[in-house]
């Protein structure tokens, strides 16, 4: 099982408030992240390390790629 | 801590600039201010014609450009719109009145206090009134809603107006209105206050510094980041006011601020709900809008718009106080972004809902 998670559009605080409710959701296990402002794609990435998720950030095309895991 | 030290050190950099700038020639208590700045502008423009507040402050002019720089050289300019664009541009005209009738956006606030004008104090809880009252909202599904990529020359189109306005003021600077006397009249010279502006530009693109946003997130998620900027901000300030003699506590007699602490914490509740639902601080929307996001730069000209409706019909506070307009203006403000919120957040944006996607991945 893997979420996609789509962020791309929203202004603060929504791309992390979303990305929380299905962190807290899942517990564990892959989630992708899709964000297209610096601003969501820090702030996620900030928020789910700080919950104990291993964050990789990868740039594809216009938007960038989080891969949020947790054993 | 570690992660934190880039906005911390930009909020320490904004602030000691905003003393510098100050010290220079800036009025007092207002090394900075978004807002006022914005004010100043839309007098400049001939968008308003309250005599002396009337400047085309270089400072935004400076802030915009570094922001859009960063944003290059960094390759996140992002070209983006879309996002109730009109419901923006309103709640920008609306947050712009809130900020009028206390005299100061969350960045001069946090000056204000800074200096020892407890006035700010009564702002603040105004303030954070307001964006917990829009972190309520955003918490029960409000959304102004998805925006989606659009033409990347749109993304130009907000700081070549910025550029456009450096290049008359350079050239042809009788084309603005000045000031001869009050706040516009106050300025640093034109140059250092373009650097500053280039400066804390580059720094809260980087950082996405937004003081707005420190107390939301603070509400939200526990998360401190963004309000270690604005503690940043607050003690290099304090820092510099009492170096320089400028730490004055009290209620009465502070410079460019009032007295009448309804008004000045209904007017930040306003600016404060409206700035939250909106996505950040003035500050920020000036980020955003030069990073590409086309909805904060309508954002933006909608201050711009709010401020000079604030002034050509009576609505902005002086040291006198509020007038009965601007009373009225801030409580039908209120009323209005409250009852926006309420509709949208019972609308539940399909987008919002529709952005989570579970099955078997790779």
């Amino acid at each position: 099982m893997e979420a996609v998670v789509d962020v791309r559009g929203l202004m603060c605080p929504e791309p992390v408030l979303i990305t929380r409710r299905e962190l807290e959701r899942l517990q564990k296990g892959r989630v992708r992240v899709i964000a297209d402002a610096a601003a969501a794609r820090d702030n996620i990435t900030r928020l789910a390390q700080h919950a104990g998720w291993r964050v990789t950030v990868t740039a594809e095309g216009n938007a960038w790629v989080l891969l949020l895991e947790k054993e | 801590m570690r992660g934190k030290i880039p906005i911390l050190v930009t909020g320490l950099i904004t602030g000691a600039l905003a003393i510098f700038l100050m010290v220079r020639g800036n009025p007092p208590n207002m090394g900075l201010c978004i807002a006022c700045f914005l004010r100043d502008i839309a007098g400049a423009l001939h968008l308003q014609t309250a005599a002396p507040v009337r400047y085309l402050r270089p400072e935004i002019l400076g802030l915009a450009l570094g922001a859009f720089a960063a944003a290059l050289a960094t390759r996140e300019f992002r070209v983006t719109g879309g996002s109730s664009t009109v419901t923006r541009f309103i709640l920008g005209a609306l947050v712009m009145i809130g900020f009028l009738a206390f005299l100061g956006c969350p960045l001069r606030m946090t000056l204000r206090l800074a200096a020892g004008d407890l006035n700010a104090l009564v702002g603040l809880a105004g303030l954070v009134t307001g964006i917990g009252t829009g972190v309520l909202f955003i918490s029960r599904g409000f959304s102004l809603g998805r925006a989606t990529p659009v033409a990347r020359a749109n993304g130009y189109v907000f700081p070549g107006f910025i550029v456009l306005l450096l290049v008359l003021f350079l050239a042809a600077p009788a084309l603005f209105a000045f000031s001869k006397e009050g706040p516009g009249a106050a300025h640093a010279p034109l140059a250092l206050s373009l650097a500053a502006g280039l400066v804390i530009g580059v720094l809260a693109q980087r950082t996405h510094f937004c003081l707005v946003g420190g107390f939301r997130d603070l509400l939200f998620f526990r998360d401190y980041y963004l309000l270690t900027g604005l503690i940043g901000l607050f003690a290099a300030a304090l820092i510099g006011n009492l170096l320089i003699g400028n730490f004055h506590p009290g209620f009465a007699n502070q410079p460019i601020a009032h007295t009448d602490g309804v008004w000045n914490f209904l007017g930040m509740t306003l600016a404060g709900l409206g700035s939250v639902l909106l996505g950040g601080c003035p500050l920020r929307q000036l980020v955003a809008a030069s990073e590409g996001n086309t909805d904060a730069a309508v954002t933006v000209f909608g201050m711009l718009v709010g401020a000079a409706f604030a002034h050509n019909f009576g609505l902005a506070a002086s040291p006198k106080g509020l007038p009965p307009a601007g009373q009225l203006a801030v409580a039908a403000g209120l009323v209005t972004v409250l009852a926006l919120a309420a509709v949208l957040t019972a609308a539940r944006s399909a987008t919002t809902e529709g952005s989570v996607a579970r099955g078997s991945g790779s």
